[in-house]
């Protein structure tokens, strides 16, 4: 068997072995082997490419693959391991971006490679997209980065004539494009990567803050896109079909977010746009009485209380508080309360996020109720203790069509005999939008610091 | 060289479906880990980096080479360990469990 076939059969088991893996992730038991089964195949890839011949001759440069990847490695592992749990959808976000940035970078190098040979057009067009998808992806990711880790604001950013300035700047890539397919000019492959960065850029802006990951995912799949874009240049069936993979489920995956938000793709990113100034609510400015109470005298209601439901929100992991309310509800269980977490599929920051920074403070998996069942199970709870969500319970939703989350589908706080509703203080919550719940007369709002007040809470409960 | 694009555009065609079937019917608990795994699968452009690299004649494709070997191994080992994480915090639910039962 030639060299060229052992590597290229090396290359199917990996492709294998990421199908398994996708479709492992996808059932909760199975979901971890199928990424060590990924990492494998990904391992053996890399392995084998060492041994490849390219155009005849053996890799050159080795020495520098090699110095690239331990820095990498000494960048990534770290990196990885350390950050914060609540930190996970920023770093998926630049891990995301970095890939998309070795896939501009992998299509523009091949291309000044090939250039002197005159290649066929369909080659420079599949350069061209890979830089184009590559790089939007690694600025984008950016951008959502910098939001997430709120280094800038998470409000969507608006300014005046932001869609003529959006579309003119799609029309210059694909000028550049059709320009370059007839010319193939190497100025204007680099004219091509300044403006697909600043359309990466100028995409995600006016995405506001509580719809960046459902932007993440999307920016995932065009990562893939660009992957498989380079694939074809590079003539690589492994990196076309790894690429596609991520690309095609990415998609679907996007739209079944945005669908768990009550939304269109289309509504979450360029819903921005031209509402900028409606969005808010009625309210804003006003002063309106609210009813608050102290730790110690809700602890009586929830003496009393037989069945109460937590609705935990991306407030609680900031505060670090996970843990302190596992007591509570421990504490409430001891004393013959039933006690179920109430989880929207967008709670934290990601979907599915609470229920692993719920996990991390090991909270049984049973007592982890979704929405719908949340909705009803709060129809008979005597007390619901909002602690660190705001929008998840914004009435809004329903009621208010200028809203912009009006459509989401949200968790009732409002059905249970009585709301407790922990804020650190009035200012709204991700989205910046004012919410009712909060002047409810069911409500009780109890100001502090979500893990001061709980620990009260705690020690309050056991005295009674 | 038609052949080759044809066969190409095949692998494509099937990817695609195959993409979209895995992930229909995926809990949304599993969105997050799911988009962190594929997000690590992609970083296969790593094979595509080295191969770059590797072929490099002139400095400047040897430092852009360089450069996308750098960001591809952060997406790929990023990724890869990022996913492990989030899927750890499933499985002390199991001993914790255990341990109760035994504690009873």
């Amino acid at each position: 068997m030639s060299r060229d076939t052992l590597i290229n059969l090396i290359y199917l088991f990996s492709a294998t072995t990421f199908l398994l893996a996708l479709k492992g992730l996808g059932s909760p038991k199975r979901a971890r082997r199928g990424n060590v089964i990924a990492a494998i195949g990904m391992t053996v890839a890399i392995g084998a490419t060492f041994f490849k011949y390219v155009d005849g001759h053996p890799l050159r440069h080795v020495g520098l693959i090699v110095l690239a990847m331990v820095i990498g490695v000494i960048v990534a592992v770290p990196t990885a391991r350390l950050v914060q749990m609540t930190a996970m959808p920023q770093l998926v976000a630049i891990f995301n971006g970095v890939g998309g940035g070795a896939a501009a970078l992998v299509s523009i190098t091949e291309f000044m490679h090939i250039h002197s040979s005159n290649p066929a057009t369909y080659i420079t067009l599949e350069v061209l997209l890979g830089v184009l998808i590559g790089t939007v992806s690694f600025s984008g990711s950016a951008i959502a980065y910098a939001k997430l880790q709120e280094l800038m604001t998470g409000r969507p950013v608006t300014y005046p004539g932001q869609q003529i300035f959006n579309g003119l700047m799609g029309l210059a890539a694909l000028g550049f494009i059709v320009t370059m397919l007839v010319t193939g000019s190497m100025v204007l492959l680099w004219a091509l990567l300044a403006v697909s960065f600043v359309l990466g850029i100028a995409f995600v802006l006016p995405i506001g803050g509580a719809d960046v990951p459902v932007l993440i995912s999307l920016l995932n799949s065009f990562t893939g896109l660009a992957v498989a874009a380079s694939g074809f240049t590079l003539g690589s069936n492994l990196l076309i079909v790894a690429g596609t993979l991520v690309g095609a489920s990415g998609i679907l995956l996007t739209r079944l977010m945005s669908k768990a938000m009550g939304r269109s793709l289309a509504n979450v990113l360029f819903s921005a746009f031209g509402s900028a100034t409606t969005a808010g609510g009625a309210a804003a400015g006003e002063e309106r009485p609210v009813r608050s109470a102290s730790p110690e005298d809700v602890a009586v209601l929830l003496g009393l209380a037989t069945k109460v439901v937590i609705i935990p929100g991306y407030g609680l992991a900031v505060a670090q508080a996970q843990h302190v309310l596992r007591e509570l509800a421990e504490v409430l269980e001891s004393k013959g309360i039933e006690v179920d977490y109430a989880i929207h599929p967008v709670a934290g920051r990601m979907p599915g996020h609470m229920n692993v920074l719920l996990a991390e403070a090991n909270v049984p998996y049973e007592q982890l109720k979704e929405m719908d069942e949340a909705n009803i199970e709060l129809q008979t709870a005597d007390v619901a203790i909002v602690v660190g969500a705001n929008d998840t319970v914004n009435p809004a939703a329903k009621d208010d069509p200028g809203s912009p989350i009006y459509g989401m589908p949200i968790i009732n706080a409002d059905l249970a005999e009585n709301v407790l509703f922990l804020k650190r203080s009035m200012r709204p919550g991700f989205a910046g939008i004012e919410n009712e719940l909060l002047y409810n007369p069911k409500t009780t709002l109890v100001f502090g610091d979500a893990k001061d007040t709980l620990t009260k809470m705690v020690a309050a409960v056991k005295q009674n | 060289m038609g052949n080759v694009l044809l066969q190409y555009a095949t692998v494509l065609m099937l990817s695609i479906f195959i993409g979209i079937e895995i992930v229909a019917k995926v809990p949304s608990i599993l969105h997050t880990p799911l988009m962190s795994g594929s997000n690590a699968i992609h970083g296969v452009i790593l094979v595509g980096s080295m191969i770059v690299l590797g072929n490099a004649n002139t400095n400047l494709e040897e430092v852009l080479g360089f450069l996308a070997v750098l960001l591809a191994t952060l997406n790929v080992v990023g990724g890869f360990v990022v996913t492990d994480r989030m899927l750890e915090m499933f499985k002390p639910k199991k001993k914790v469990e255990k341990k109760e039962e035994a504690a009873q």
